[in-house]
Parts: C-alpha cells; sequence; structure tokens
C-alpha cells in the first residue's frame, strides 16, 4: 500500500471531548461504537430472557413462569436478539467502522444519514420497550396472523411499530454502505481489489434494501388490522392468514443471510490473517456472498411447507433450499483450503474462527434436513428448529460477530486485551455453546414442541443438560465484557497492525484518527497479498 | 462535487427501490384477492369515485411537470423559476390531498370503511370489506407519502427563496424531485387498477 505507516494525528477518540460531540458526531467510527454500547445492552437484556426460559425448563412442571408469561418472554427474546441484536450487530458496528476505512474514504456517503440511523434504531428500541411495559407481547417474534391481529391482547401493535420503525434504520444502513462501495472506493481499488469483508457487508446490504421494506409493509397491514379493522388476515372479512405467513418470511427468510453473511465476511478476513496467506478462490468467495444473498429471496416457501401450500411449490422451494447449501459450502471449503498449509498461528481470533467453523458447518448440514419436505413435516415447530437456527444464528452469527470484535478491538480502542482470556472465552462458549444446543436436536427429534413451558418429564436430562451448558455460555459471553473492559483501563497499548494482517485498516494508526487517512490512499496491489508473512508482535 | 452529486442521486434511486418493494407488498395483496374475489373487485371498483379519480390523476401529472420545470430552473440557474415551479407543485400536491378528504368523507357516509361499521347489505359484502381495505392501505399509504413529498418541498423551496442553489450545485432539487415523480408513478398505478376496474369489467 502506498500509505505510510505511524502517522500522527489525533485519534478518533480523543478529538472533540464531551457527550454533545458523541451524540451529534459525524465521524462513523464513533456512530459505530455508539451501536456498539447499545446493542451490547439488548444482547445482555435478550440473553437474560434466553436464562429465564432455560431456566423454566429445567424442569418438566411450568413452576417459574405461567404459560402466558413464558409465551411474553419467550417473544421478547426473539425480537430483542433478531432485531436489535443479530441483524445490526455486524453491519452497523463493525461494518460502519470499517467499511469506509477498507474502501479508502474518509466517511461513509451519507454521515448525517448515518448518524440519523442510530437515532431511528433507539427510537425503534424504545417503542417496543414500551409495549413490553404496556404487558408485553405473546405472539411470538414472528407475528402469526390471524392470533396477532385478532384473538392477541398484548401490545402487539406497539411492538409491530417498533419493528417498523427500526427497519429504517437498517434499510438507511444499507443504502450508505452501496453507495459507499459505489462511488467512494479509492482510485486503484477495483471490485477484485476489496477485502471479502466488503463483498459481504455489500450482499449484506442489497438483502437489507429489498427485504426490509416488505417486512415493513407487513407489519403495517398487522397493525392497521388491529387499529383500523381493516381485514387483510382476517379470513370473516375473506382475508387469509397464510398471506400474511408469505409476506413475513418473504422478508425474514433473507433475514438470516443479514445476520449470517457479514459473520462470513469477518471470517474470510480472519482466516487470510491467521494464515497468512491470500485467500483461496478469492472471486468465489465474493460471488458466493452474491450468490447467497440472491438464493436467499427465493426459498422463503420452506417455511410454509405444513401450510396450504401445493405439494409442489413446497417441492420447488425445497429444492432451492438445498440449493443455498452450495454457496456456503464453497466459502467453507475455501476457508478449510486458506488454512490448509497456511502458517496458522493459534492466537485468540483463530479460535473464533475453529469455533465458528466448526458450528456453522453443523448449523448447515442440519439446515438441510429441515429442507427436506417428508422430514420437516416430522420436525416442524419442534426444538430440533430451534436448535438448528440457533446453530446458524448464534454459532454463526454471534462467533463471527464475537470473532471480529476481538480481531479489531485493538484497531477500534488501541487497546491490546489479555489473550488467555480471550482464549478461554472462545472455548467456554464452543462448549456451552454445544452442550445447550446438541440437546435440543435430540428433544426435537423426539417430538419436543418449541414455545411449550412445559413437558413430559422423561424429557427432563437433555433439557437439564441444555440448561447447564447456557450457564457455561453466559460464562463465556460474560468473560470479554471484563477483560475488554480491562483492557481499556490497562490495557498496553496497540500498535497499528498487532496481527501482522494486510488491508488499508492496518496500515492506519491504532486508534485511527478522525478522517482516517492523512493523505489520499491510492491501492495498487490485490487484497491478502501476505508475501513475505509478517511477524506477529502480540505478546 | 460531482461525487456528490452521483453519491445522492444513487442513494435516491436506492431509496427509491425500498419503497418499489415496499408498495409491492401491498401490489401483491391487492392482485392475489383480486384473482381470488373478482366479482367483488369489479362491484367495490364502483363504488369509487372515477370521476374525482380522474382530477386526482390530472393534477398529479400537473405536479411533475411543475416539478421537473422546478429541475430545469436550477440547472439553468433561475431563482425565480424555481420558486414558482416548486409553490405550483405544493399547490397542486395540497389539492390531490384536499380532494382526497373529500372522497374518503364520501365513503364515510356510505359505509364504505371496513370495520363494525361496514354496510354489510353489499352483495359479497366480506370481500368487498377487503377490497376497501386495500384501497385504504394503498391510497392512505400514498397520501402519507405525498405529505412527505410536500414537506419536503416546502424545505427545497425555502432554500431556493434564499438563493442556495445554481446552476453548478443543484443536487437537492433534483433528488428531491426523483422522489415527486416516484409518488406520482404510484398513483398512475392506483388509478386504474383500484377506479377503472369496474368500468372496464362492465358489470352491473
Amino acid at each position: 500500500m502506498s500509505h505510510a505507516i505511524g502517522t500522527t494525528g489525533t485519534s478518533y477518540l480523543d478529538a472533540p471531548h464531551g457527550l454533545a460531540s458523541w451524540l451529534l458526531t459525524k465521524d462513523h467510527k464513533r456512530i459505530a461504537m455508539l451501536y456498539l454500547i447499545s446493542i451490547t445492552i439488548f444482547f445482555a437484556v435478550g440473553a437474560m430472557f434466553a436464562a429465564t426460559i432455560r431456566a423454566e425448563l429445567a424442569t418438566p412442571q411450568g413452576d417459574l413462569l405461567d404459560s402466558d408469561m413464558y409465551n411474553k418472554i419467550f417473544t421478547l427474546h426473539g425480537v430483542v436478539m433478531i432485531f436489535f441484536f443479530l441483524i445490526p450487530s455486524i453491519p452497523a458496528v463493525l461494518g460502519n467502522f470499517l467499511l469506509p476505512i477498507m474502501c479508502g474514504t474518509k466517511d461513509l456517503a451519507f454521515p448525517r444519514i448515518n448518524l440519523l440511523s442510530w437515532y431511528i434504531f433507539i427510537a425503534g428500541a424504545i417503542i417496543t420497550l414500551a409495549a413490553v411495559f404496556n404487558g408485553g407481547v405473546d405472539t411470538g417474534w414472528t407475528f402469526y396472523t390471524p392470533y396477532s391481529s385478532i384473538a392477541s391482547e398484548s401490545s402487539v401493535t406497539v411492538a409491530a411499530l417498533g419493528v417498523f420503525v427500526t427497519g429504517f434504520s437498517s434499510i438507511l444502513t444499507g443504502l450508505n454502505f452501496i453507495v459507499t462501495v459505489h462511488r467512494m472506493r479509492a482510485p486503484g481499488l477495483t471490485w477484485f481489489r476489496l477485502p471479502l469483508f466488503v463483498w459481504a457487508i455489500y450482499a449484506t446490504s442489497l438483502v437489507m434494501i429489498l427485504g426490509t421494506p416488505v417486512v415493513a409493509i407487513t407489519v403495517l397491514l398487522v397493525a392497521a388490522e388491529r387499529a383500523l379493522h381493516l381485514g387483510f388476515f382476517d379470513p370473516t372479512r375473506g382475508g387469509d392468514p397464510v398471506l400474511f405467513q408469505h409476506l413475513f418470511w418473504f422478508y425474514s427468510h433473507p433475514a438470516v443471510y443479514i445476520m449470517i453473511l457479514p459473520a462470513m465476511g469477518v471470517m474470510s478476513e480472519l482466516v487470510a490473517a491467521v494464515s497468512r496467506k491470500q485467500v483461496f478462490g478469492y472471486s468465489f468467495v465474493a460471488f458466493s456472498s452474491l450468490a447467497i444473498a440472491v438464493l436467499g429471496f427465493l426459498v422463503w416457501g420452506h417455511h410454509l411447507f405444513v401450510s396450504s401450500q401445493s405439494i409442489y411449490a413446497g417441492l420447488v422451494f425445497s429444492i432451492i433450499t438445498m440449493l443455498v447449501a452450495v454457496p456456503s459450502a464453497v466459502k467453507t471449503f475455501n476457508w478449510t483450503a486458506t488454512m490448509y498449509k497456511g502458517s496458522v498461528t493459534w492466537e485468540s481470533p483463530t479460535y473464533w474462527v475453529v469455533g465458528f467453523m466448526g458450528l456453522f458447518t453443523i448449523g448447515g448440514l442440519t439446515g438441510l434436513f429441515l429442507a427436506t419436505m417428508g422430514l420437516d413435516i416430522h420436525l416442524t415447530d419442534t426444538y430440533f428448529v430451534v436448535a438448528h437456527f440457533h446453530y446458524i444464528m448464534v454459532g454463526g452469527a454471534i462467533m463471527g460477530y464475537l470473532g471480529g470484535m476481538h480481531f479489531w478491538w485493538p484497531k477500534m480502542t488501541g487497546r491490546l486485551y489479555s489473550e488467555a482470556g480471550a482464549k478461554a472465552s472462545a472455548i467456554l462458549v464452543f462448549v456451552g455453546f454445544n452442550l445447550t444446543f446438541f440437546p435440543q436436536f435430540l428433544l426435537g427429534y423426539m417430538g419436543m414442541p418449541r414455545r411449550y413451558h412445559a413437558y413430559p418429564p422423561e424429557w427432563q436430562v437433555l433439557n437439564v443438560l441444555s440448561s447447564a451448558g447456557a450457564s457455561v455460555l453466559a460464562i463465556g459471553y460474560l468473560l470479554p465484557a471484563f477483560y475488554l473492559t480491562y483492557s481499556l483501563i490497562k490495557g498496553a497499548k496497540a500498535p497499528a497492525n498487532p496481527w501482522g494482517a494486510k488491508g488499508l485498516e492496518w496500515t492506519i494508526p491504532s486508534p485511527p484518527p478522525t478522517f482516517n487517512f492523512e493523505d489520499d490512499v491510492v491501492v495498487d496491489e490485490p487484497a491478502y497479498n501476505y508475501k513475505p508473512a509478517r511477524e506477529v508482535h502480540v505478546g | 462535487m460531482e461525487q456528490q452529486l452521483e453519491a445522492s442521486t444513487l442513494g435516491m434511486w436506492v431509496f427509491l427501490v425500498t419503497e418499489v418493494m415496499f408498495f409491492g407488498g401491498m401490489f401483491m395483496v391487492y392482485i392475489l384477492y383480486r384473482v381470488l374475489y373478482p366479482e367483488a373487485w369489479v362491484m367495490g371498483s364502483n363504488h369509487l369515485n372515477v370521476t374525482l379519480g380522474a382530477l386526482n390523476t390530472g393534477v398529479l401529472i400537473c405536479s411533475s411537470l411543475t416539478m421537473a420545470l422546478a429541475v430545469r430552473s436550477a440547472q439553468i440557474g433561475s431563482r425565480s423559476g424555481q420558486v414558482v415551479n416548486l409553490i405550483l407543485t405544493i399547490v397542486l400536491g395540497s389539492v390531490f390531498l384536499i380532494v382526497k378528504y373529500f372522497e374518503y368523507a364520501e365513503k364515510f357516509e356510505h359505509h364504505l370503511v371496513p370495520g363494525p361499521h361496514f354496510d354489510m347489505s353489499l352483495p359479497e359484502a366480506p370481500h368487498q370489506q377487503l377490497f376497501f381495505s386495500i384501497y385504504f392501505m394503498l391510497t392512505g399509504v400514498h397520501a402519507a407519502h405525498m405529505v412527505v413529498g410536500i414537506g419536503l418541498m416546502l424545505v427545497i423551496l425555502t432554500m431556493a427563496m434564499r438563493g442556495r442553489f445554481s446552476s453548478s450545485y443543484y443536487t437537492p432539487v433534483e433528488v428531491s424531485g426523483l422522489y415527486w415523480h416516484f409518488v406520482d408513478i404510484v398513483w398512475i398505478f392506483l388509478f386504474p387498477l383500484l377506479y377503472l376496474l369496474g368500468a372496464h369489467l362492465g358489470a352491473h
């Protein structure tokens, strides 16, 4: 890269001080930090709901919560985790922080819209919280009609409006990323020199702008049905509840890829850095992101195998769903091929990489079980489904998020954290995760339905294992909160490039100055040009 | 500057893509139920006021013209041209909403609003109710977009009056013009789909 290492300038953290300078900032790095703080809080809230669910399920009787309360708790767990943690996590924190730097520009295309999207996000969260204090929501995060539109007496309308508002934040973020990648790249930074993380975020943004408006109109229709007595999904007025499911899953299945694609992008960066090798089959990995984004829109019908959908439609959706496995496998094999004969060192990001690949593979393969129509009819609405999507969304998306946070933490904060702590956390999360969710595959296969707060006693052993695993997982998640916070106070100062990695973000000081680059950037080499390998500076 | 104009224009186009998807969801609901209940659709369409709908179509097409002229005036640097055309656009947009108000009032009078007061003596009443649900949702969301558009034009008008635009910088005028044209185009689809369906099929 043409840019010199070690140019000084006030870092974005030190620049102007004070609360107002943060709340009115237009700096993409500060906005990323605002998102980091807010989604960490939402993650903690969602995790507490999860802990309550696992505590309830430790015994076969419903002795901790009554069924109504249980419905509200699992709904809030779903709503908070999906709309306020998983969907924004990597794009809004790591994407906001890194995308402009990786594109060699001083900021995103629309800095003010970027700040606006954070405020919209917070507004949406406050509206949703209002629903919680207004008695909660008991429909499940999917808001299925006609229960949500006619029968439920909980605050569905308010929660739906909260989700609607939050959607705007997603749309604006996606829009900003797309325009930045198209129009703001540094001279010489061609499409095929972009880091794979940028490709993944770009593909995610496409899903965001095409999918989010559809869920927006869907929840608006539900709200209108409740508030104004319009009858789109109400059979007594000629409507059809299954139509809701079509509209809802047209967004919400692609939304899974909003969660997992950025994590795959993070993995591509981490795999290259820890193996100190060019990513094997760069263009295949790049295009597989786009392939997943496109295929993601064609598979929503696999959520409707047991609805009134025709068997032929089911067959088509089943086949297209299996096709998603192809680009996913392309990525997984290419990461493995990159690590093969690479100079892999066991630093903390490596632990997250290996953990991610293990969990994502199990999650992906069990997805094929569910894509098979005949098997799905047995497994629908059982814990098998719960285990499968947690393997993808927690095992994939959260492992990717935590891996990325550990990899870029020195860049974002300018501090090094405890390597031992990070390795312990990665191992605890991996072990705790498998202990929590693997028994749920077995439970689901035996027929334990989801969304029930009591179950026959013969399933208790597996449920206790699962609840015990959740406690291990909780420790694994809490650990980073301690050593990362500690690193902010007492951590050693991070060098510009602690991992010896390639990429524009490692050519500027840690933490970066407000305008990222002192001079204009010109790129004259492909991504991940690891020759010769650099030394590692982590103690 | 060049890069800014390109970025803003691309940004608005991407935003309009999201709007297409947003209205697309409702059009999909429309298409599905129209295929299922064709008679109810024809009858529902016959209850709409084609004259007022046609009047509004004309009003909106004129407003698109004045909007295009406002952008043109900005490009050639004519401040008075911008101000006059933006005011005309705002007036025409408001006329549209006033006509819409009278249309809605008529529906309330005749008990054609879905809900407990819906006139159940109509043939195929439940499905007609569905037609009116879609009518109110589509035109209501469209009207909300008009309100946003008029607000946007008021901001642009103030900026134009302060002389903020010149032949070398007129990005906000051009970009908000794109939005205005989009909202017009949605109406161009809504008018035949909702109002002309009954007249065309000629039933009853």
